[in-house]
Protein backbone atom coordinates (compact mmCIF):
# COMPACT_ATOMS: atom_id res chain seq x y z
CA UNK A 1 0.00 0.00 0.00
CA UNK A 2 1.32 3.37 -1.01
CA UNK A 3 1.35 5.81 1.86
CA UNK A 4 4.02 8.22 0.67
CA UNK A 5 3.89 10.44 -2.33
CA UNK A 6 5.88 13.01 -4.17
CA UNK A 7 4.09 16.34 -4.21
CA UNK A 8 4.48 19.23 -6.60
CA UNK A 9 3.54 22.38 -4.79
CA UNK A 10 3.71 26.04 -5.64
CA UNK A 11 4.66 27.93 -2.53
CA UNK A 12 5.28 31.67 -2.52
CA UNK A 13 5.73 31.56 -6.27
CA UNK A 14 8.30 28.74 -6.21
CA UNK A 15 7.63 25.30 -7.69
CA UNK A 16 8.84 22.71 -5.21
CA UNK A 17 8.83 18.94 -5.25
CA UNK A 18 8.70 17.27 -1.91
CA UNK A 19 8.07 13.76 -0.58
CA UNK A 20 5.64 13.35 2.30
CA UNK A 21 3.38 10.74 3.85
CA UNK A 22 -0.22 10.81 2.61
CA UNK A 23 -1.56 11.84 5.98
CA UNK A 24 0.65 14.89 6.36
CA UNK A 25 -1.03 18.25 6.43
CA UNK A 26 0.04 21.23 4.39
CA UNK A 27 1.23 22.77 7.65
CA UNK A 28 3.53 19.83 8.35
CA UNK A 29 4.98 19.91 4.84
CA UNK A 30 5.54 23.67 5.04
CA UNK A 31 7.22 23.50 8.42
CA UNK A 32 9.01 20.18 8.44
CA UNK A 33 9.86 19.63 4.78
CA UNK A 34 10.23 23.12 3.41
CA UNK A 35 11.51 24.86 6.53
CA UNK A 36 8.82 27.55 6.28
CA UNK A 37 8.20 27.84 9.99
CA UNK A 38 6.36 31.16 9.81
CA UNK A 39 3.06 29.27 9.74
CA UNK A 40 2.50 28.28 13.34
CA UNK A 41 1.30 24.98 14.69
CA UNK A 42 -0.93 26.34 17.44
CA UNK A 43 -3.80 24.04 18.27
CA UNK A 44 -3.26 21.86 15.18
CA UNK A 45 -6.99 21.19 15.00
CA UNK A 46 -8.74 24.16 13.51
CA UNK A 47 -9.36 26.33 16.55
CA UNK A 48 -6.77 29.10 16.53
CA UNK A 49 -5.95 30.19 12.98
CA UNK A 50 -2.20 30.42 13.67
CA UNK A 51 -1.59 28.06 10.73
CA UNK A 52 -3.55 30.22 8.26
CA UNK A 53 -2.08 30.33 4.76
CA UNK A 54 -3.55 31.60 1.51
CA UNK A 55 -4.52 29.03 -1.09
CA UNK A 56 -5.29 30.74 -4.39
CA UNK A 57 -5.57 33.92 -2.38
CA UNK A 58 -8.14 32.64 0.14
CA UNK A 59 -7.25 32.04 3.79
CA UNK A 60 -7.48 28.40 4.87
CA UNK A 61 -6.21 26.43 7.84
CA UNK A 62 -3.11 24.53 6.77
CA UNK A 63 -3.49 22.23 9.79
CA UNK A 64 -6.81 20.99 8.37
CA UNK A 65 -5.63 20.69 4.79
CA UNK A 66 -3.91 17.55 3.55
CA UNK A 67 -0.75 18.57 1.73
CA UNK A 68 -1.72 16.60 -1.37
CA UNK A 69 -4.83 18.73 -1.77
CA UNK A 70 -2.71 21.83 -2.25
CA UNK A 71 -1.23 20.46 -5.48
CA UNK A 72 -2.00 22.63 -8.46
CA UNK A 73 -2.84 25.63 -6.32
CA UNK A 74 -0.92 28.71 -5.24
CA UNK A 75 0.10 28.64 -1.60
CA UNK A 76 1.19 31.85 0.10
CA UNK A 77 2.72 31.83 3.56
CA UNK A 78 3.88 34.77 5.65
CA UNK A 79 7.36 34.28 4.16
CA UNK A 80 5.88 35.11 0.76
CA UNK A 81 4.19 38.40 1.63
CA UNK A 82 7.19 40.68 1.37
CA UNK A 83 8.62 39.10 -1.83
CA UNK A 84 5.17 39.37 -3.42
CA UNK A 85 4.96 43.02 -2.42
CA UNK A 86 8.41 43.71 -3.85
CA UNK A 87 7.56 41.83 -7.04
CA UNK A 88 4.57 44.14 -7.44
CA UNK A 89 6.95 47.08 -7.34
CA UNK A 90 6.63 47.86 -3.63
CA UNK A 91 9.51 48.57 -1.32
CA UNK A 92 10.20 46.65 1.89
CA UNK A 93 7.62 44.68 3.79
CA UNK A 94 3.97 44.32 2.81
CA UNK A 95 2.00 47.33 4.06
CA UNK A 96 0.11 44.97 6.38
CA UNK A 97 3.33 43.85 8.04
CA UNK A 98 4.52 47.42 8.24
CA UNK A 99 1.28 48.69 9.77
CA UNK A 100 1.11 45.86 12.31
CA UNK A 101 4.60 46.84 13.40
CA UNK A 102 3.89 50.56 13.62
CA UNK A 103 0.52 50.14 15.31
CA UNK A 104 1.87 47.87 18.05
CA UNK A 105 -0.50 45.15 16.86
CA UNK A 106 1.53 42.33 18.34
CA UNK A 107 3.09 41.16 21.54
CA UNK A 108 4.32 37.56 21.49
CA UNK A 109 3.72 37.41 17.76
CA UNK A 110 2.45 33.85 17.60
CA UNK A 111 -0.85 34.76 15.97
CA UNK A 112 0.69 37.27 13.60
CA UNK A 113 1.56 35.23 10.51
CA UNK A 114 -2.00 33.93 10.29
CA UNK A 115 -3.48 37.26 11.32
CA UNK A 116 -1.57 39.19 8.68
CA UNK A 117 -2.44 36.72 5.93
CA UNK A 118 -6.13 36.98 6.82
CA UNK A 119 -5.78 40.77 6.77
CA UNK A 120 -3.99 40.69 3.42
CA UNK A 121 -6.74 38.50 1.91
CA UNK A 122 -9.40 40.86 3.24
CA UNK A 123 -7.69 43.97 1.85
CA UNK A 124 -7.15 42.32 -1.53
CA UNK A 125 -10.90 41.83 -1.83
CA UNK A 126 -12.11 44.80 0.18
CA UNK A 127 -9.56 47.62 0.12
CA UNK A 128 -11.60 49.83 2.47
CA UNK A 129 -13.22 47.52 4.99
CA UNK A 130 -15.42 48.68 7.82
CA UNK A 131 -14.46 47.79 11.38
CA UNK A 132 -17.13 45.11 11.34
CA UNK A 133 -15.79 43.60 8.12
CA UNK A 134 -12.31 43.54 9.65
CA UNK A 135 -13.63 41.82 12.78
CA UNK A 136 -15.42 39.20 10.72
CA UNK A 137 -12.45 38.59 8.45
CA UNK A 138 -10.15 38.08 11.45
CA UNK A 139 -12.64 36.16 13.61
CA UNK A 140 -10.85 32.90 12.88
CA UNK A 141 -7.51 34.19 14.13
CA UNK A 142 -7.22 34.10 17.88
CA UNK A 143 -4.81 36.40 19.67
CA UNK A 144 -4.05 35.82 23.33
CA UNK A 145 -2.07 39.02 23.85
CA UNK A 146 -3.25 42.18 22.18
CA UNK A 147 -6.96 42.35 22.82
CA UNK A 148 -7.37 42.88 19.06
CA UNK A 149 -7.89 46.67 19.07
CA UNK A 150 -4.46 47.52 17.66
CA UNK A 151 -4.83 44.73 15.14
CA UNK A 152 -8.06 46.21 13.80
CA UNK A 153 -6.44 49.64 13.81
CA UNK A 154 -3.46 48.32 11.87
CA UNK A 155 -5.74 47.06 9.12
CA UNK A 156 -7.51 50.44 9.08
CA UNK A 157 -4.11 52.13 8.92
CA UNK A 158 -3.21 50.17 5.77
CA UNK A 159 -6.50 51.10 4.12
CA UNK A 160 -6.18 54.75 5.13
CA UNK A 161 -2.60 55.05 3.91
CA UNK A 162 -3.49 53.42 0.61
CA UNK A 163 -6.13 56.12 0.18
CA UNK A 164 -3.80 58.86 1.40
CA UNK A 165 -6.05 59.81 4.31
CA UNK A 166 -5.83 59.71 8.08
CA UNK A 167 -7.40 56.66 9.71
CA UNK A 168 -10.80 57.44 11.22
CA UNK A 169 -9.49 56.70 14.68
CA UNK A 170 -5.96 57.73 15.64
CA UNK A 171 -3.67 54.73 16.00
CA UNK A 172 -0.33 54.31 17.66
CA UNK A 173 1.35 54.94 14.34
CA UNK A 174 -0.28 58.35 13.97
CA UNK A 175 0.85 59.41 17.42
CA UNK A 176 4.33 58.02 17.08
CA UNK A 177 4.88 59.86 13.82
CA UNK A 178 3.78 63.10 15.48
CA UNK A 179 6.27 62.45 18.30
CA UNK A 180 3.49 62.16 20.89
CA UNK A 181 2.50 59.59 23.42
CA UNK A 182 -0.43 57.44 22.33
CA UNK A 183 -3.62 58.28 24.15
CA UNK A 184 -5.35 55.66 26.28
CA UNK A 185 -8.03 55.46 23.60
CA UNK A 186 -5.51 54.74 20.86
CA UNK A 187 -4.15 51.97 23.05
CA UNK A 188 -7.57 50.45 23.11
CA UNK A 189 -8.46 51.41 26.68
CA UNK A 190 -12.20 51.94 26.82
CA UNK A 191 -13.87 54.77 28.61
CA UNK A 192 -10.83 57.08 28.93
CA UNK A 193 -9.96 59.82 26.57
CA UNK A 194 -6.73 61.61 25.89
CA UNK B 1 -2.89 11.39 13.05
CA UNK B 2 -2.37 7.75 12.09
CA UNK B 3 -1.10 7.11 8.61
CA UNK B 4 -3.52 6.23 5.85
CA UNK B 5 -3.49 5.91 2.12
CA UNK B 6 -4.98 8.83 0.21
CA UNK B 7 -7.06 7.69 -2.74
CA UNK B 8 -7.97 10.26 -5.36
CA UNK B 9 -10.65 9.00 -7.73
CA UNK B 10 -11.72 10.98 -10.78
CA UNK B 11 -15.24 9.60 -11.11
CA UNK B 12 -18.14 9.14 -8.76
CA UNK B 13 -18.28 5.43 -9.61
CA UNK B 14 -14.67 4.94 -8.56
CA UNK B 15 -15.22 6.98 -5.41
CA UNK B 16 -18.23 4.92 -4.39
CA UNK B 17 -16.40 1.66 -5.11
CA UNK B 18 -13.44 2.79 -3.01
CA UNK B 19 -15.72 3.82 -0.16
CA UNK B 20 -17.77 0.64 -0.29
CA UNK B 21 -14.66 -1.52 0.01
CA UNK B 22 -14.59 -0.79 3.74
CA UNK B 23 -11.98 0.83 5.98
CA UNK B 24 -12.36 4.02 3.96
CA UNK B 25 -13.72 7.47 4.76
CA UNK B 26 -14.67 10.31 2.41
CA UNK B 27 -12.79 13.60 2.48
CA UNK B 28 -14.24 16.81 1.08
CA UNK B 29 -13.20 20.07 2.75
CA UNK B 30 -11.65 18.11 5.62
CA UNK B 31 -12.72 20.65 8.25
CA UNK B 32 -14.42 17.98 10.34
CA UNK B 33 -12.66 14.83 9.15
CA UNK B 34 -9.14 15.99 9.94
CA UNK B 35 -10.21 16.86 13.47
CA UNK B 36 -11.72 13.41 13.83
CA UNK B 37 -8.55 11.76 12.59
CA UNK B 38 -6.32 13.85 14.83
CA UNK B 39 -8.39 12.98 17.88
CA UNK B 40 -8.33 9.30 16.85
CA UNK B 41 -12.11 9.15 16.72
CA UNK B 42 -11.76 7.33 13.43
CA UNK B 43 -8.79 5.59 11.92
CA UNK B 44 -9.44 4.63 8.34
CA UNK B 45 -7.02 2.63 6.22
CA UNK B 46 -7.88 4.78 3.26
CA UNK B 47 -9.16 8.31 2.86
CA UNK B 48 -11.02 8.96 -0.37
CA UNK B 49 -10.55 12.50 -1.64
CA UNK B 50 -13.77 13.65 -3.31
CA UNK B 51 -12.46 17.03 -4.43
CA UNK B 52 -11.41 15.79 -7.87
CA UNK B 53 -14.89 14.61 -8.78
CA UNK B 54 -16.38 16.72 -11.50
CA UNK B 55 -19.76 18.37 -11.54
CA UNK B 56 -20.30 18.50 -7.78
CA UNK B 57 -18.98 21.98 -7.13
CA UNK B 58 -21.55 24.08 -8.92
CA UNK B 59 -24.61 26.13 -7.95
CA UNK B 60 -27.42 26.15 -10.51
CA UNK B 61 -30.81 27.78 -10.66
CA UNK B 62 -33.05 26.44 -13.41
CA UNK B 63 -35.68 28.35 -15.38
CA UNK B 64 -38.31 27.63 -12.77
CA UNK B 65 -36.19 28.85 -9.91
CA UNK B 66 -35.23 25.44 -8.50
CA UNK B 67 -31.81 25.51 -6.89
CA UNK B 68 -29.22 22.74 -7.10
CA UNK B 69 -26.09 22.91 -4.98
CA UNK B 70 -23.28 20.41 -5.48
CA UNK B 71 -22.05 18.78 -2.29
CA UNK B 72 -18.55 20.11 -2.90
CA UNK B 73 -19.63 23.75 -3.04
CA UNK B 74 -17.84 25.61 -0.28
CA UNK B 75 -19.79 27.48 2.35
CA UNK B 76 -18.15 30.69 1.14
CA UNK B 77 -19.39 30.08 -2.40
CA UNK B 78 -22.89 29.37 -1.11
CA UNK B 79 -22.96 32.41 1.14
CA UNK B 80 -21.73 34.71 -1.64
CA UNK B 81 -23.89 33.45 -4.49
CA UNK B 82 -26.17 36.37 -5.47
CA UNK B 83 -29.03 34.05 -6.49
CA UNK B 84 -28.95 32.21 -3.17
CA UNK B 85 -28.79 35.48 -1.26
CA UNK B 86 -31.72 36.91 -3.15
CA UNK B 87 -34.04 33.90 -3.34
CA UNK B 88 -33.04 31.81 -0.33
CA UNK B 89 -31.62 34.24 2.25
CA UNK B 90 -32.05 31.68 5.03
CA UNK B 91 -29.56 29.42 3.26
CA UNK B 92 -27.03 32.17 2.58
CA UNK B 93 -27.27 33.37 6.18
CA UNK B 94 -26.88 29.86 7.56
CA UNK B 95 -23.79 29.28 5.42
CA UNK B 96 -22.34 32.62 6.50
CA UNK B 97 -22.82 31.70 10.17
CA UNK B 98 -20.64 28.58 9.98
CA UNK B 99 -17.18 28.70 11.58
CA UNK B 100 -14.62 31.28 10.51
CA UNK B 101 -13.63 32.60 7.08
CA UNK B 102 -10.95 29.93 6.85
CA UNK B 103 -13.39 27.15 7.70
CA UNK B 104 -16.00 28.40 5.23
CA UNK B 105 -13.36 28.71 2.49
CA UNK B 106 -12.58 25.00 2.78
CA UNK B 107 -15.71 23.48 4.32
CA UNK B 108 -18.33 22.14 1.93
CA UNK B 109 -22.10 21.93 1.95
CA UNK B 110 -22.00 18.12 1.97
CA UNK B 111 -19.46 18.11 4.77
CA UNK B 112 -21.49 20.52 6.83
CA UNK B 113 -24.51 18.20 6.63
CA UNK B 114 -22.48 15.09 7.44
CA UNK B 115 -20.20 16.49 10.16
CA UNK B 116 -20.06 14.52 13.38
CA UNK B 117 -21.29 15.77 16.77
CA UNK B 118 -19.30 18.28 18.79
CA UNK B 119 -20.17 16.83 22.20
CA UNK B 120 -16.97 16.93 24.22
CA UNK B 121 -17.37 13.40 25.48
CA UNK B 122 -17.55 12.21 21.90
CA UNK B 123 -14.57 14.34 20.93
CA UNK B 124 -12.33 13.23 23.79
CA UNK B 125 -10.33 10.14 23.08
CA UNK B 126 -10.56 8.73 26.59
CA UNK B 127 -14.34 8.89 27.03
CA UNK B 128 -15.64 6.06 24.84
CA UNK B 129 -19.24 7.25 24.71
CA UNK B 130 -22.30 5.72 23.06
CA UNK B 131 -21.48 7.47 19.83
CA UNK B 132 -18.19 5.66 19.68
CA UNK B 133 -19.56 2.24 20.47
CA UNK B 134 -19.47 2.61 24.26
CA UNK B 135 -22.35 1.90 26.58
CA UNK B 136 -23.12 5.29 28.04
CA UNK B 137 -23.92 8.86 27.05
CA UNK B 138 -21.75 10.65 29.60
CA UNK B 139 -23.53 13.95 29.12
CA UNK B 140 -26.66 12.52 30.75
CA UNK B 141 -25.11 12.48 34.21
CA UNK B 142 -22.17 14.70 33.35
CA UNK B 143 -21.54 18.10 31.82
CA UNK B 144 -24.55 18.73 29.63
CA UNK B 145 -24.33 22.45 28.90
CA UNK B 146 -24.18 22.00 25.12
CA UNK B 147 -26.44 18.98 24.78
CA UNK B 148 -29.97 18.34 23.61
CA UNK B 149 -33.14 19.51 25.33
CA UNK B 150 -35.39 17.86 22.77
CA UNK B 151 -35.35 14.47 21.10
CA UNK B 152 -32.50 13.19 23.26
CA UNK B 153 -31.91 9.65 24.45
CA UNK B 154 -30.10 7.36 24.53
CA UNK B 155 -27.58 9.86 23.13
CA UNK B 156 -27.98 13.58 23.85
CA UNK B 157 -25.91 15.13 21.09
CA UNK B 158 -27.14 18.12 19.19
CA UNK B 159 -26.68 18.17 15.46
CA UNK B 160 -24.01 20.80 14.75
CA UNK B 161 -25.01 21.78 11.21
CA UNK B 162 -26.24 25.29 10.45
CA UNK B 163 -27.04 24.47 6.85
CA UNK B 164 -29.38 21.62 7.83
CA UNK B 165 -32.11 23.71 9.57
CA UNK B 166 -32.06 26.13 6.62
CA UNK B 167 -32.51 23.30 4.12
CA UNK B 168 -35.20 21.84 6.30
CA UNK B 169 -37.37 24.95 6.05
CA UNK B 170 -36.74 25.06 2.33
CA UNK B 171 -38.11 21.51 2.04
CA UNK B 172 -34.90 20.50 0.28
CA UNK B 173 -33.98 17.05 -0.96
CA UNK B 174 -30.59 15.41 -0.90
CA UNK B 175 -29.25 13.36 -3.74
CA UNK B 176 -27.23 10.43 -2.44
CA UNK B 177 -24.97 8.07 -4.29
CA UNK B 178 -23.79 4.73 -2.98
CA UNK B 179 -22.93 1.21 -4.03
CA UNK B 180 -26.66 0.59 -4.54
CA UNK B 181 -26.97 3.51 -6.97
CA UNK B 182 -28.57 6.89 -6.62
CA UNK B 183 -31.49 7.89 -4.43
CA UNK B 184 -33.16 11.05 -3.26
CA UNK B 185 -34.03 11.65 0.36
CA UNK B 186 -35.86 14.70 1.71
CA UNK B 187 -33.83 16.52 4.35
CA UNK B 188 -36.79 15.76 6.61
CA UNK B 189 -35.93 12.04 6.42
CA UNK B 190 -32.15 12.29 6.21
CA UNK B 191 -31.30 12.91 9.86
CA UNK B 192 -32.09 10.22 12.43
CA UNK B 193 -32.82 10.42 16.11
CA UNK B 194 -30.52 8.26 18.24
CA UNK B 195 -33.60 6.43 19.54
CA UNK B 196 -34.77 5.55 16.04
CA UNK B 197 -31.71 4.95 13.94
CA UNK B 198 -28.27 3.54 14.54
CA UNK B 199 -26.89 5.45 17.53
CA UNK B 200 -23.46 5.49 15.88
CA UNK B 201 -24.79 7.59 13.01
CA UNK B 202 -26.70 10.84 12.63
CA UNK B 203 -28.30 10.14 9.26
CA UNK B 204 -29.52 7.46 6.88
CA UNK B 205 -26.32 7.21 4.81
CA UNK B 206 -25.45 3.57 4.16
CA UNK B 207 -21.84 2.38 4.21
CA UNK B 208 -20.08 3.77 1.17
CA UNK B 209 -22.86 6.25 0.43
CA UNK B 210 -22.25 9.99 0.09
CA UNK B 211 -24.30 13.15 -0.43
CA UNK B 212 -23.77 14.43 -3.96
CA UNK B 213 -26.26 17.28 -4.40
CA UNK B 214 -28.79 19.38 -2.58
CA UNK B 215 -32.00 20.25 -4.40
CA UNK B 216 -34.08 23.16 -3.21
CA UNK B 217 -37.48 23.66 -4.83
CA UNK B 218 -38.37 27.16 -5.99
CA UNK B 219 -40.36 29.22 -3.52
CA UNK B 220 -43.58 30.41 -5.11
CA UNK B 221 -45.19 33.58 -3.91
CA UNK B 222 -43.63 36.16 -1.63
CA UNK B 223 -41.39 34.68 1.02
CA UNK B 224 -39.28 36.11 3.77
CA UNK B 225 -36.64 33.87 5.25
CA UNK B 226 -33.69 34.13 7.58
CA UNK B 227 -31.35 32.36 9.97
CA UNK B 228 -30.47 33.51 13.49
CA UNK B 229 -27.81 31.81 15.54
CA UNK B 230 -26.84 32.25 19.17
CA UNK B 231 -23.25 31.43 19.99
CA UNK B 232 -21.43 31.40 23.28
CA UNK B 233 -18.45 33.04 21.62
CA UNK B 234 -19.16 35.82 19.18
CA UNK B 235 -16.15 35.35 16.90
CA UNK B 236 -17.13 31.93 15.65
CA UNK B 237 -18.75 28.91 17.21
CA UNK B 238 -21.38 26.26 16.87
CA UNK B 239 -24.94 27.21 17.78
CA UNK B 240 -26.25 26.97 21.32
CA UNK B 241 -29.57 27.51 19.60
CA UNK B 242 -30.39 28.66 16.11
CA UNK B 243 -33.57 29.32 14.15
CA UNK B 244 -34.26 28.95 10.45
CA UNK B 245 -37.55 30.50 9.42
CA UNK B 246 -39.42 30.99 6.17
CA UNK B 247 -42.73 32.81 5.91
CA UNK B 248 -45.00 33.17 2.88
CA UNK B 249 -46.71 36.50 3.10
CA UNK B 250 -49.84 37.54 1.28
CA UNK B 251 -51.77 40.76 1.83
CA UNK B 252 -50.15 41.44 5.19
CA UNK B 253 -50.77 37.94 6.50
CA UNK B 254 -48.57 34.92 7.05
CA UNK B 255 -50.18 32.23 4.94
CA UNK B 256 -47.48 29.59 5.27
CA UNK B 257 -44.78 29.27 7.92
CA UNK B 258 -41.83 26.98 8.38
CA UNK B 259 -39.64 26.98 11.46
CA UNK B 260 -36.72 24.76 12.32
CA UNK B 261 -34.23 24.92 15.18
CA UNK B 262 -30.60 23.90 15.33
CA UNK B 263 -28.48 23.33 18.43
CA UNK B 264 -31.29 21.95 20.57
CA UNK B 265 -31.83 18.37 19.36
CA UNK B 266 -29.97 15.51 17.68
CA UNK B 267 -31.68 16.45 14.42
CA UNK B 268 -32.90 19.76 12.95
CA UNK B 269 -36.05 20.29 15.02
CA UNK B 270 -39.20 21.30 13.15
CA UNK B 271 -42.60 21.42 14.84
CA UNK B 272 -45.82 21.71 12.83
CA UNK B 273 -47.81 23.24 15.69
CA UNK B 274 -45.27 26.02 16.10
CA UNK B 275 -45.63 26.82 12.41
CA UNK B 276 -49.43 26.83 12.59
CA UNK B 277 -49.27 29.30 15.46
CA UNK B 278 -47.72 31.82 13.08
CA UNK B 279 -50.51 31.85 10.52
CA UNK B 280 -52.42 35.10 10.59
CA UNK B 281 -51.47 38.77 10.82
CA UNK B 282 -47.88 39.45 9.82
CA UNK B 283 -46.69 41.20 12.98
CA UNK B 284 -48.24 39.44 15.91
CA UNK B 285 -46.00 39.15 18.95
CA UNK B 286 -48.37 36.78 20.69
CA UNK B 287 -48.10 34.40 17.74
CA UNK B 288 -44.29 34.45 18.02
CA UNK B 289 -44.50 33.63 21.70
CA UNK B 290 -46.97 30.85 21.00
CA UNK B 291 -44.68 29.46 18.30
CA UNK B 292 -41.79 29.48 20.75
CA UNK B 293 -43.90 27.67 23.33
CA UNK B 294 -44.89 24.99 20.83
CA UNK B 295 -41.33 24.58 19.62
CA UNK B 296 -39.98 23.62 23.04
CA UNK B 297 -43.04 21.66 24.15
CA UNK B 298 -41.90 18.43 25.75
CA UNK B 299 -38.38 19.70 26.32
CA UNK B 300 -36.46 17.67 28.87
CA UNK B 301 -33.39 19.65 29.83
CA UNK B 302 -30.45 17.88 31.42
CA UNK B 303 -28.68 19.25 34.46
CA UNK B 304 -26.77 22.08 32.75
CA UNK B 305 -28.78 23.01 29.69
CA UNK B 306 -32.08 24.28 31.07
CA UNK B 307 -31.08 27.72 29.75
CA UNK B 308 -31.72 26.46 26.24
CA UNK B 309 -35.48 26.43 26.78
CA UNK B 310 -35.90 30.20 27.25
CA UNK B 311 -33.06 30.77 24.78
CA UNK B 312 -34.86 28.81 22.09
CA UNK B 313 -38.08 30.74 22.69
CA UNK B 314 -36.28 34.06 22.64
CA UNK B 315 -34.46 33.15 19.43
CA UNK B 316 -37.74 32.38 17.74
CA UNK B 317 -39.20 35.73 18.73
CA UNK B 318 -36.01 37.48 17.62
CA UNK B 319 -36.05 35.79 14.22
CA UNK B 320 -39.72 36.49 13.58
CA UNK B 321 -39.40 40.09 14.69
CA UNK B 322 -36.61 40.59 12.16
CA UNK B 323 -38.45 38.86 9.34
CA UNK B 324 -41.66 40.77 9.84
CA UNK B 325 -40.15 44.23 10.21
S1 LIG C 1 -2.96 25.36 14.17
FE1 LIG C 1 -4.44 25.35 12.61
S2 LIG C 1 -6.11 26.33 13.55
FE2 LIG C 1 -4.71 26.19 15.20
S1 LIG D 1 0.44 38.64 19.78
FE1 LIG D 1 0.51 36.94 21.10
S2 LIG D 1 -1.13 35.72 20.38
FE2 LIG D 1 -1.38 37.51 19.25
Amino acid sequence: MRRMRSLRLKVNGDEVEVGAPDHWTLLEVLRYRLGLIGSKQGCDKGDCGACTVLVDGAPVLSCLTLAALAEGREVTTIEGLMPAHVARGGAGADPVQDAFDRCGALQCGFCQPGMMLSARALLDRTPFPTREEIQQALAGNLCRCTGYTQIFQAVEQVAAEAAGIEPAEPTWATYREAGQQPSPRARGVKGEDA
Amino acid sequence: MKSFELVRPRTLDQAVTELAAGGAMPLAGGQDLLGELKEHLADPERVVDLKRLEGLDGIDVDGEGNLTVGALVTLTALEEDPRVRERFPVLAEAAASVGSVQIRNAGTVGGNLCQRPRCWYYRTEDTPCLKRGGTECFSYAGKSKYNAILGGGPSYIVHPSDVAPALRVLDAELELRGPGGERRVPVADFFTLPSEGDVLKENVLEPGEIVTRVRVPALRGTWRSGYEKFRERDSYDWALASVAAALRVDAGRVVEARLCMGGVAPIPWRVAKAEQALLGPLRDESAWTAAGREMVRGAEPLEHNGYKVPLARAMIVKTLRRLTT
